[in-house]
């Protein structure tokens, strides 16, 4: 029985695939054609998809857990030694099976909105489950044809696998790429939505409530998912460095940055009825970001740390996907999209105008890094050579247009839709800024001993963000007049979409923190040490008082003990190794950490330079985990908006769902 | 109608985008760079690499010192720059083959800069430093690598954008510099 689980794998994977395409099919005509029984096709399918698809993960994992060297993943991916939690991760750890869990998720995101968002008209949701349909089907193609994971190794089967990766083998790999995932895929929800408005010719706000508890979601997975891979990195890969503008790292922030501007339109379209073709327009340009960004990776045209199979059959199939998904869906909006514009007129200061500024600004970001990005494959398809666009170019262009983007956002909140005085956000804001201003001015010299200019700004921006959101807090709880409620009850009358922005914004004042810190005041040094030898280091005294061989489950390991006594504090030790895995005859070095909230202590082993002397890489950086500690906040923003009580009304009001005249013509 | 029109951009610059994606897949990556020529090479000031203090301008290349009209490979290159990693052991090659390099470390830290070389090996007669990119920019580099042949005169005569493969070694770099020796 057990022998027979990968063909129950491929089997689930064409049921799944069969479900997909009438999904994607018979309730699209049975809405064009107003057949509820057609319509009625599509959650049923969805169920059945996910249902089917989430067996094939299963036989796959299963796979892995009975050590199947039959199959040609497992063989490749997994050793009869590695330990059972990273053969289960082994599942997503290479191309085939990333793929898989990429179309599980998708069918998954389906399968929530069939019940989460079943209150929908049915025409809605059938278009809706349709336009996922099509892209599930595209995937699942894609899967059986060039990149089937069930692939058999017969009849000369190994005795034991390669194993997978030893970067790989890892707590940060486990969860990294479910979330990412998560938060690429989620945004085909957005998509799917904004198609089936056009589709049906009901450009309204209505469209833009249904879907903004699913970006808003999506955008805390992908949020939470890039600051895992930014994590691991940093601890894996044994540089110390958080973010290196690698082609495979910028493929999961483009669509975060469009997301983000997209996230903020719909609030606009949603509240005030304007941008409509622009967020139609933004929707289907992040969800084009996801796929691209599944694109440069799976194909390997880009070169990167993430060396993934390059096969150029497999590249060629996404690109028709990709070619497919994005031409149909511009040609829809091209078509369909309304052509009056609808005039609305907003103050320079009115929040409209700020989110306006953001949206561009964010776009500007966007454009920016992906040229960056395509920038070699532009070059070496004219012609022109080889070469890489690396941080100097990334680095000029991000870190001003971001401080840009700072300035506005310290104003958004803070202004009234419509129209608001000038003088009034300034008279609200004097505050503020004039404290953000003396506070920046002031802490790099306390903190650094020095005073630093690049600091200063840095932490300007953050402090600008916070007091400005601080102000705006204050103010909502104020009590009004005599009578009126107090602070702790207007506290708690704050709505969790408001909470939601709250956080989100502030997490980007905690990165900025943290960026800026350890950007400026990392130390680092290369020392060599041997046994009972010491050094110090940014006032950290360093000694190596053993070092031992010792044996991991499918690993050889060099460990050093190295005792650190902290300036004033006690003394902790600190186990830095080199590793050595067996299958792969792969050396790994393993960092040695000592986390901590205002700063890190970074010990990596380098290699013997002669008679028991190492060389070791320490490392000081400052405020790093608040890089990630802002990432978490902003997730959580997103969460707490999903949260507000608006989105959870059961029935939407029919007025809403009328088409709007301008949309029929 | 011409708002319309107007709504088709977004699909024609994807069209424009596939296009050159899908030539990507198909590119051969030994392609080569095309040349751009008879330029005299920019006037520079820049410290070395080794030591700050001692300046070198355009006459490192012009003969008159020690140079004596030799071509010269001028490489422009930068520790944050992964592919120029790779090239190192072709340029190194060059080196061994008895062509005169000069390096050129673009937009980089001096630590930075010495710790490359340390790790991938010195095969430049002298670095140039230049941290804030002045020489790249009068270059009209857009990244690094890329690799200039001077004449003995000073003139540029090839310009490989992008990294210099094995096979361009044999193929382009040592013709192009016998060609002009």
């Amino acid at each position: 029985m057990t022998t027979m689980i990968p063909e129950l794998g491929s089997y689930s994977l064409i049921m799944a695939l069969a479900m997909a395409l009438v999904q994607a099919s018979v309730p699209m005509i049975g809405a064009a054609q107003r057949r509820p029984l057609w319509m009625a096709f599509a959650q049923p399918m969805a169920w059945g998809q996910f249902a089917f698809l989430a067996l094939a993960f299963l036989f796959l994992a299963a796979s892995f857990l009975l050590d199947d060297f039959s199959v040609a993943y497992v063989a490749h991916n997994s050793n009869s030694m590695l330990p059972w939690y990273y053969k289960l991760s082994a599942v997503w750890g290479s191309h085939e099976g990333s793929v898989l869990l990429w179309a599980l998720i998708l069918s998954g995101w389906s399968f929530a909105v069939s019940v989460f968002s079943r209150h929908l008209p049915r025409d809605m949701l059938a278009r809706v489950l349709a336009v996922m349909g099509w892209i599930s089907s595209g995937f699942l193609l894609f899967i059986l044809m060039t990149s089937n994971p069930f692939s058999r190794l017969l009849p000369n089967v190994p005795a034991d696998g390669n194993d997978l990766n030893p970067l790989l083998q890892d707590f940060g790999l486990i969860i990294h790429p479910p979330m990412l995932y998560m938060g690429y895929v989620g945004f085909s929800v957005v998509f799917a939505f904004a198609l089936a408005a056009l589709i049906g010719g009901r450009l309204d706000a209505a469209w833009t409530r249904w879907a903004r508890p699913w970006t808003n979601l999506a955008w805390a997975f992908l949020t939470v998912g890039i600051a895992l891979g930014s994590w691991w990195a940093y601890y894996e890969l044994g540089w110390g460095g958080w973010w290196f503008w690698d082609p495979v790292e910028n493929a999961s922030l483009l669509p975060w940055l469009a997301g983000t501007a997209l996230i903020h339109s719909l609030a606009v379209t949603e509240k005030r009825g304007t941008f409509k073709n622009w967020t139609v327009l933004l929707a289907i340009f992040t969800f084009s970001l996801s796929l691209l960004g599944t694109f440069l990776v799976r194909s390997g045209v880009l070169t990167s740390v993430h060396a993934f199979a390059n096969d150029p059959a497999r590249g060629t199939f996404i690109l028709i996907l990709l070619g497919i998904t994005v031409g149909l869906s511009l040609t829809i909006f091209a078509l369909r999209a309304p052509r009056v514009v609808s005039a609305s007129g907003f103050g320079w200061f009115s929040r409209d105008a700020l989110l306006l500024i953001n949206n561009i600004l964010l776009v500007i970001i966007t454009v920016t890094v992906l040229l960056g990005t395509l920038y070699p494959l532009l070059l070496d398809s004219l012609d022109l050579g080889k070469i890489s666009v690396g941080p100097p170019y990334f680095n000029a262009l991000f870190v001003p247009l971001t401080a840009l983007l700072c300035v506005f956002m310290g104003l958004g909140p803070l202004a009234r839709w419509k129209r608001m005085p000038g003088r009034e956000l300034g008279r609200r804001l004097a505050l503020s800024a004039l404290a953000a201003v003396v506070i920046a001015a002031i802490v790099p010299s306390l903190y650094g001993g020095t005073w630093n200019l690049g600091v200063s700004l840095g932490l300007l921006l953050a402090l600008w963000l916070v007091l400005s959101l601080a102000r705006d807090l204050i103010h909502r709880i104020r009590p009004r007049h005599e009578g009126s409620p107090g602070r702790w009850t207007a506290l708690k009358k704050l709505t969790p979409a408001y909470w939601g922005m709250l956080l989100g914004h502030l997490g980007v004042a905690v990165t900025i923190v943290g960026v800026v810190m350890v950007s400026n005041y990392s130390a680092e040094q290369n020392v060599r040490l041997g046994p009972g030898e010491t050094v110090e280091v940014g006032g950290y005294r360093f000694s190596m008082t053993d070092f031992n061989e010792r044996r991991g489950p499918n690993y050889l390991a060099d460990t050093a003990t190295i005792e650190v006594v902290p300036p004033g504090r006690r003394a902790f030790e600190l186990y830095p190794e080199k590793r050595f895995y067996q299958a792969s005859r792969m050396p790994m070095t393993d960092v040695a950490l000592r986390p901590g909230l205002f700063s890190d202590l970074y010990v990596a082993l380098g290699d013997e330079v002669d008679d028991g002397d190492w060389s070791l890489r320490i490392q000081i950086k400052p405020f790093v985990r608040w890089l990630w500690l802002g990432a978490l906040i902003m997730a959580s923003g997103g969460v707490l908006a999903v949260l507000d009580r608006r989105y959870r009304r059961r029935t939407a009001p029919r007025a809403a769902v009328t088409p709007s005249p301008e949309a029929l013509s | 109608m011409k708002r319309r029109l107007l709504l088709l951009v977004p699909l024609l610059i994807f069209a424009v985008l596939v296009v050159f994606l899908y030539r990507g897949l198909s590119h051969d990556p030994s392609a080569r760079a095309s040349a751009k020529l008879a330029d005299r090479f920019p006037a520079f000031d820049l410290a070395t690499l080794d030591d700050p203090d001692r300046r070198l301008d355009r006459s490192l290349l012009e003969g008159g010192d020690d140079s004596e009209g030799e071509v010269t490979l001028v490489n422009v290159w930068g520790e944050w720059c992964p592919v120029c990693k790779k090239e190192m052991p072709q340029l190194q090659t060059l080196a061994d083959r008895g062509v005169r390099l000069v390096g050129v470390d673009y937009k980089d830290t001096r630590d930075k800069g010495h710790e490359f070389l340390e790790t991938y090996g010195d095969p430049f007669d002298v670095s140039l430093f230049d941290p804030k990119g002045s020489l790249g920019f009068d270059l009209g580099v857009y990244g690094a690598p890329e690799s200039f042949i001077v004449d003995g005169d000073g003139f540029i005569r090839y310009h490989h954008t992008g990294y210099i493969t094995p096979d361009d070694v044999e193929q382009v770099i040592l013709p192009e510099i016998a060609k002009w020796r």
